[in-house]
């Protein structure tokens, strides 16, 4: 089944990359659509493939790019309809205008704010993080943040700020509400040590949490600066909250504060914290950032407000634009620059340093636009191959540790979101959900069947959702796939077949819903046959057809 | 118009579509006669229980106490069957620890949890580059053969994440389920019957190959495999193993009611119906606060009736001589108490608790320093723990899996034996 085949269509690039050898330059440029960083991403990234020799893989047929599209950006699969709209748009910029479309168009605005509020709640948070009843976070505080956020587009530096430095109510409804405060709010026990922790890591992209006590083994960090860092969350206090009247909507209503910091040496002046060593002796440490930036030392917040100038710094700080650009480049392709993507430094060189760096400071000319970075990224060459490895890059595999270079498209399972938010488009069931709330908490509960607590402070969790047996099972007998392919009247299939639509046009339809493509011809006998089996009750047939289309590797997989 | 010639049953169907592809044939095709041989089988399979303290378990207040010292605590140590003391709150443990051997002197150097945790389930640190496997897969991939009656995955990791497959793949993914083994979505077939599974397999196989004859990597292929163990887990019926809610009360009470006891319970069935290895997991050990009440009331507690209860239970059926038992954590907690009547990370100094199948019980191995801060014997690491527990289930130490890349490596990452604990 898996025997290498050689074939016309393996050939082609392997011959393009001799080509390369002998006259370097000589690729044909790939569409830049005018815009320099696609432009840049485009030159770097081949540059990687001439150094080793590779050559690419072909470019994804047209339809399979949007499907890797909509799912990257609005964390869904394209309806039919959107693909036809597509298809029908015949310009060289087609694959610009979908990406402005789904970046730019009001029509899509809710569902940008939402596939980015997803992900942000789980960076941010966990995909357990609000789940528990007594906990101190709403999640859907946090949401409403993030959804706010991405909605209006404000721009990264700003929502940095608004989190590092956030205070107010927890929880909406609470007078004086600010979702951004469920970020720290459970992070503050043990003198905020989580709080440092995960904004070096999450916005800094420097994981520090082991130089908690003692130096860092491999990485540049010292003890000391993870208590610099840390003095500046002592101002900050969550508390106890009220929510107005007797509601409480079984939340643990919460505020976080800054208040005044005696210092552990008791003087508000000079309001110092201490540190032990791994001999045991104590150290003293103030509010320095990274790169040695001090701020006065006064306790007092009338007179110096510690997260403020924290965010200020953070803001400052080139390690935040690098750290967001190798986030997203992660998201779109499936590796970051390094891997994590969130541990970056000396120790764990980036695998393509110059594009990292230029597109960290056109993020930064650029605003922190994230909607300009997602742009970039999309329309580049690298986003557009398939995800058919060729012979000319079987070499390109980072699947065994070798750094991605990108030449062809990295398959990577569906988030448990995005199949979630697939399955109702692809069934049509969207038509009919409730409020944002109601189906946010729907959504919610579902996830939580694939989601693992690791039982530590720190709330560590795993997903199972990972193309393991347990997801294999959702997908052959879960309610949500029972839904899918139900046959009742109402239904998408009860549907199509009163339509009375011929198979050969339904079944084609089922293809392009599910996995962007149209049936091949021994697909289509295969499909018929089943029609054949159920003597003409197409219902039935189509809906064994829609099944199978569901739990397809081509399905599951961004691909 | 079909491509099919007239009169064609439909396992032909099947089998035309199914090409090369072993997927569905065998599937179709479980039949009893192979289950019969499952008794004799499961005399010669050993299995592997571990028990996995999320979180970092204080061990000096568990298996190597320093009563006296200021970093010792307030807990007691008291005797044992075995040949040491350990805690005063775990008394019911104390009458078992001739089956049991604690390891004093381990020593390691993660003292993050995510980095521990790898590096204990691996015995590999984590590296960026590459994924080991952990116990469970390692364990379930080697006695794969051996267990070819086995219907139920392998590797069942019971209330918690445990750690992947790495380089092996996700078909040796644990298997996870919450303690009181509700496994979900199981109930597909009865409502649509052979048929329909066999007309919608078919077709499944038929996109699925094309799919993956286009060379999209490893993660394709492993689909193929999940899809045909996930079909033959619907139709086992093996799967009674998990319905630990139907043990007799008594029995559920000896392991205690609540989740850790009911993994235990669960674990026990798993292992008699031959899966080779389980990991229950018992979490909330990050105690840097107010550690000795969270102990005396809650955690301990738990742990001492549970894994009692699941030493004496394998004893009484015959099942602990080819069972091995592993307590750990990710690491332990600093002997100093910090200011929240606390302790933080500690790696250097620390305990695991080892027995059962092919382990020597009810000796203590190693010393630490008196106040608990330094080992004072050999030290031992991650990979001599594996080590000694995958040659106690009879696996070759001179094992190398092959990683995707080509690089060889030793199973258990070449660890030495912990001589004295084995049988």
């Amino acid at each position: 089944m898996l025997r290498w085949q050689l074939s016309p269509v393996t050939l082609i690039p392997t011959f393009l990359g001799m080509v390369c050898v002998l006259t370097s330059g000589a690729f044909a440029t790939a569409a830049d659509y005018g815009i320099p960083q696609v432009a840049t991403i485009n030159e770097k990234i081949r540059q990687g493939w001439e150094d080793y020799g590779i050559s690419p893989s072909p470019e994804e047929m047209d339809t399979v790019w949007a499907r890797r599209l909509f799912l990257d950006v609005l964390g869904r699969v394209p309806s039919v309809d959107e693909l036809s709209e597509f298809s029908r748009d015949r310009s060289r910029d087609k694959k610009k205008n979908l990406v402005d479309r789904l970046l730019f168009d009001e029509k899509y605005t809710e569902e940008y704010a939402r596939n980015w509020t997803t992900v942000w709640t789980n960076v941010l948070i966990g995909r357990n993080g609000g789940t528990a009843n007594n906990s101190q976070i709403s999640r859907a505080g946090m949401q409403k943040y993030l959804r706010d956020t991405f909605a209006r587009n404000t721009h990264y530096d700003k929502m940095v700020e608004e989190l590092v430095s956030a205070t107010g109510a927890n929880t909406p409804g609470m007078p004086g509400f600010n979702g951004a405060v469920n970020f720290y709010m459970d992070k503050l026990d043990e003198d905020g040590v989580q709080a440092t922790a995960k904004t070096a890591q999450i916005f800094l992209g420097l994981q520090v949490q082991c130089t908690q006590c003692h130096n860092h083994p491999f990485n540049e960090w010292k003890q000391e600066k993870f208590w610099n860092m840390n003095a500046f969350f002592r101002q900050t206090r969550a508390m106890r909250g009220q929510m107005p009247g007797n509601a409480n909507n079984g939340m643990r209503a919460m505020t976080l504060n800054n208040v005044d910091f005696m210092g552990e040496g008791r003087n508000i002046d000079n309001a110092e914290i201490y540190y032990e060593l791994r001999n045991g002796l104590l150290k003293v440490a103030y509010p320095e950032f990274l790169d040695g930036q001090k701020i006065p030392t006064s306790g007092r917040i009338s007179q110096v407000n510690r997260r403020d100038e924290l965010a200020k710094f953070i803001v400052g700080s080139d390690n935040l634009q690098e750290a967001i650009v190798n986030r997203y480049w992660g998201h779109f392709l499936g590796y970051g620059f390094t891997k994590p993507v969130d541990d970056m430094g000396p120790h764990n060189r980036p695998t393509h340093p110059e594009l990292l760096t230029y597109l960290g400071q056109e993020l930064r000319e650029n605003s922190f636009d994230l909607k300009q970075l997602i742009r970039w990224i999309t329309l580049s060459e690298a986003y557009s191959l398939s995800s058919k490895i060729t012979k000319g890059n079987a070499l390109d595999d980072p699947t065994v540790g070798e750094p991605p270079k990108f030449s062809h498209f990295y398959l990577r399972q569906m988030q448990a979101e995005q199949l979630y938010e697939s399955l109702l488009i692809a069934t049509q069931a969207h038509k009919t959900r409730g409020n944002y709330e109601e189906q946010e908490k729907k959504k919610s509960e579902w996830m939580q069947q694939f989601v693992t607590a690791f039982g530590t402070d720190e709330g560590d969790e795993a997903t199972t959702f990972n193309g393991t047996i347990p997801q294999a099972l959702m997908m052959f007998n879960g309610d949500l796939v029972m839904d899918a392919v139900s046959t009742k009247p109402g239904s998408f299939i009860y549907t199509m077949a009163a339509e009375g639509q011929d198979g050969k046009e339904a079944i084609n339809h089922l293809y392009m819903a599910t996995i962007a493509r149209r049936p091949t011809r021994k697909e289509v006998d295969a499909a018929n046959y089943l029609i054949g089996i159920h003597k003409g009750d197409t219902a039935k047939a189509l809906q064994d057809v829609f099944w199978a289309l569901l739990n397809s590797n081509e399905f599951i997989l961004n691909h | 118009m079909s491509f099919l010639p007239e009169g064609m049953t439909r396992r032909h169907f099947m089998s035309h579509l199914a090409g090369a592809s072993a997927m569905v044939a065998p599937s179709l095709m479980m039949g009893n006669a192979i289950q019969a041989n499952a008794q004799e089988l499961k005399k010669q399979g050993k299995s592997c229980i571990m028990l996995w303290m999320g979180g970092g378990p204080s061990t000096m207040d568990l298996w190597d106490l320093k009563p006296g010292m200021n970093t010792g605590g307030p807990f007691r140590p008291i005797s044992t069957k075995g040949d040491m003391q350990i805690s005063e709150h775990l008394p019911k443990v104390a009458q078992v620890m001739d089956e049991l051997s604690i390891v004093r002197s381990m020593s390691t150097r993660e003292a993050d949890h995510g980095r521990g945790r790898y590096y204990m389930h691996t015995g590999y640190v984590p590296n960026p580059n590459i994924e080991h496997p952990s116990y469970g897969s390692v364990i379930a991939h080697e006695m794969a053969t051996e267990r070819s009656d086995l219907e139920i995955p392998p590797f069942v990791s019971v209330g918690g994440g445990s750690v992947g497959p790495g380089f092996l793949g996700m078909s040796w993914a644990p298997f996870t389920v919450s303690s009181n083994g509700q496994v979900r979505n199981l109930g597909g077939l009865k409502n649509w019957g052979n048929d329909t599974l066999t007309s919608r397999l078919g077709m499944l196989q038929m996109i699925e190959s094309g799919f993956v004859s286009q060379n999209r990597g490893p993660a394709a292929v492993d689909h193929a495999k999940i899809l045909d163990k996930t079909v033959k887990l619907m139709k086992s019926e093996q799967m009674k193993a998990f319905r630990v809610n139907e043990e007799p009360e008594q029995m559920k009470e000896l392991y205690g009611n609540d989740s850790f006891g009911r993994g235990c319970l669960l674990a026990r069935r798993l292992v008699e119906a031959g899966v080779p290895f389980v990991e229950v997991d018992l979490g909330g050990w990050d105690n840097h606060q107010n550690i000795f009440t969270t102990l005396s009331d809650n955690k301990l507690p738990v742990l001492d009736r549970a894994m009692s209860a699941l030493v004496t239970d394998l004893k009484q059926r015959g099942l602990l001589e080819s069972t091995t038992i592993v307590w750990m954590g990710e690491f332990s907690r600093t002997p100093r108490i910090n200011g929240n009547t606390g302790r933080d990370h500690w790696a250097r100094s620390w305990s695991t608790v080892v027995g059962g199948g092919g382990i020597k019980g009810g000796l203590a191995i190693g010393e630490t320093s008196s106040d608990g801060t330094a080992v004072e014997t050999e030290p031992y690491s991650s990979e001599d723990l594996m080590a000694t527990v995958i040659r106690a289930m009879g696996i070759s130490l001179d094992t190398t899996f092959t990683s995707k890349s080509g690089r060889p490596m030793k199973i258990a990452n070449g660890g030495k034996l912990i001589k004295d604990l084995i049988a």
